[in-house]
């Protein structure tokens, strides 16, 4: 059970990776429902530039290197182990803190017998 | 959907952050108290996985794109509390290493792709699943029309946020049509990504699928149900 937890978690993790590095170099540069709306209807002039324009990976986009495909790839390779990260951190500070409460009643709390 | 610096005045973006950070503090809370053992490490996925697929954008109409937004999809899959809390992780981490969606309009963006989403995408999931048949199919069916419609949902939560502190001079009710006519196309590509993801998850363990508990009921698999029914046979 728990290795096959694993599994699955590895399972999803590469299929998350290989749609951020791979697939997302097929994905459409238009811009999306809501910049086109923007665009369309004089609201886009009022965008302001954003703080961390200048970012190593701002749009996406890896300051130094000159191929999109490959840029794309590093943002997407950086992007999901990151949120991945910070994710199972979250969700593993959150039951701990159940724990640590003693309150264990919900351990099944969806389960109808 | 991530709505930039300048689009929204300052006093209504800071109103939205004081709801957005009320509603990430609330779905902590509830999160804590709610999440199972093995949907910790689920939910972690489910964000690296709507990460992903958020950058996938797909074309819906001449010159426009859109992209799962993915409320909806985490709250089926972990449920409402960490679902809104798995978008929520993913709206910062583009904020602040991708410059995608501006700092200043962070609680906007929260308020709509993560709370609206996700609440609003499973309560449409919820009515929906007691008009269908409880099984897998019906899950999917109603996990994919949830989506879509959480989708124009959060367009309309923009169209809100745009007639209390738009910068823009557009009339509201232009906007309204604008938005809820291109999400109503971009709903449908939602739709479909999240009925494969939730489907795909139902086939190897619907187990895990937070939107289908109800499903396996009578199939507890933890060692030692699998012993006493062993006893049993």
């Amino acid at each position: 059970m728990r290795s096959n937890l694993r599994l699955f978690l590895l399972g999803g993790l590469l299929v998350a990776l290989g749609l951020a590095m791979l697939v997302s170099g097929f994905a459409s540069s238009a811009p999306d429902g809501l910049n086109k709306v923007a665009e369309d209807h004089g609201i886009a002039a009022s965008a302001k530039e954003h703080l961390f324009e200048n970012g190593p990976l701002a749009g996406y986009a890896v300051k130094g290197v000159g191929n999109d495909r490959v840029s794309r790839a590093i943002s997407g390779l950086v992007g999901v182990l990151v949120t991945f990260g910070i994710g199972l951190t979250l969700f593993a500070l959150l039951r701990a803190m159940r724990s640590g409460s003693g309150n264990r009643k919900g351990a099944a709390p969806t389960r109808a017998p | 959907m991530h709505i930039p610096d300048g689009f929204i005045n300052a006093p209504t973006s800071l109103a939205a952050g004081a709801v957005a950070a009320g509603g990430v503090g609330v779905s902590l809370r509830r999160a804590a108290q709610t999440l199972q053992e093995r949907q910790a490490p689920l939910a972690g996925l489910v964000a690296a996985y709507i990460f992903a697929v958020q950058m996938l954008n797909f074309p819906v109409a001449a010159g426009t794109s859109g992209h799962l937004l993915g409320g909806a999809l985490a709250a089926i899959l972990v449920g409402p509390w960490a679902g809104a809390l798995c978008v929520s992780v993913v709206l910062v981490v583009q904020a602040l290493l991708f410059a995608d969606g501006g700092l200043s309009a962070l609680g906007l963006n929260i308020v709509n792709m993560a709370l609206v989403t996700a609440w609003g995408g499973y309560a449409v999931f919820l009515l929906l699943r007691r008009a269908l048949a409880a099984t897998k199919t019906g899950v999917t069916i109603a996990a994919g029309v949830a989506a879509g419609i959480s989708v124009v949902l959060a367009s309309i939560a923009f169209v809100v946020e745009y007639a209390i502190g738009g910068t823009g001079g557009a009339p509201v009710g232009t906007v309204l049509a604008a938005m809820v006519g291109v999400h109503t196309l971009i709903g449908i590509g939602e739709g479909i990504i999240t009925a494969l993801t939730v489907a795909a998850v139902l086939a190897v363990r619907p187990d895990l699928v937070y939107g289908a508990a109800d499903l396996k009921a009578p199939l507890v698999l933890d060692a030692a149900t699998r012993e006493a029914a062993g006893k049993v046979r």
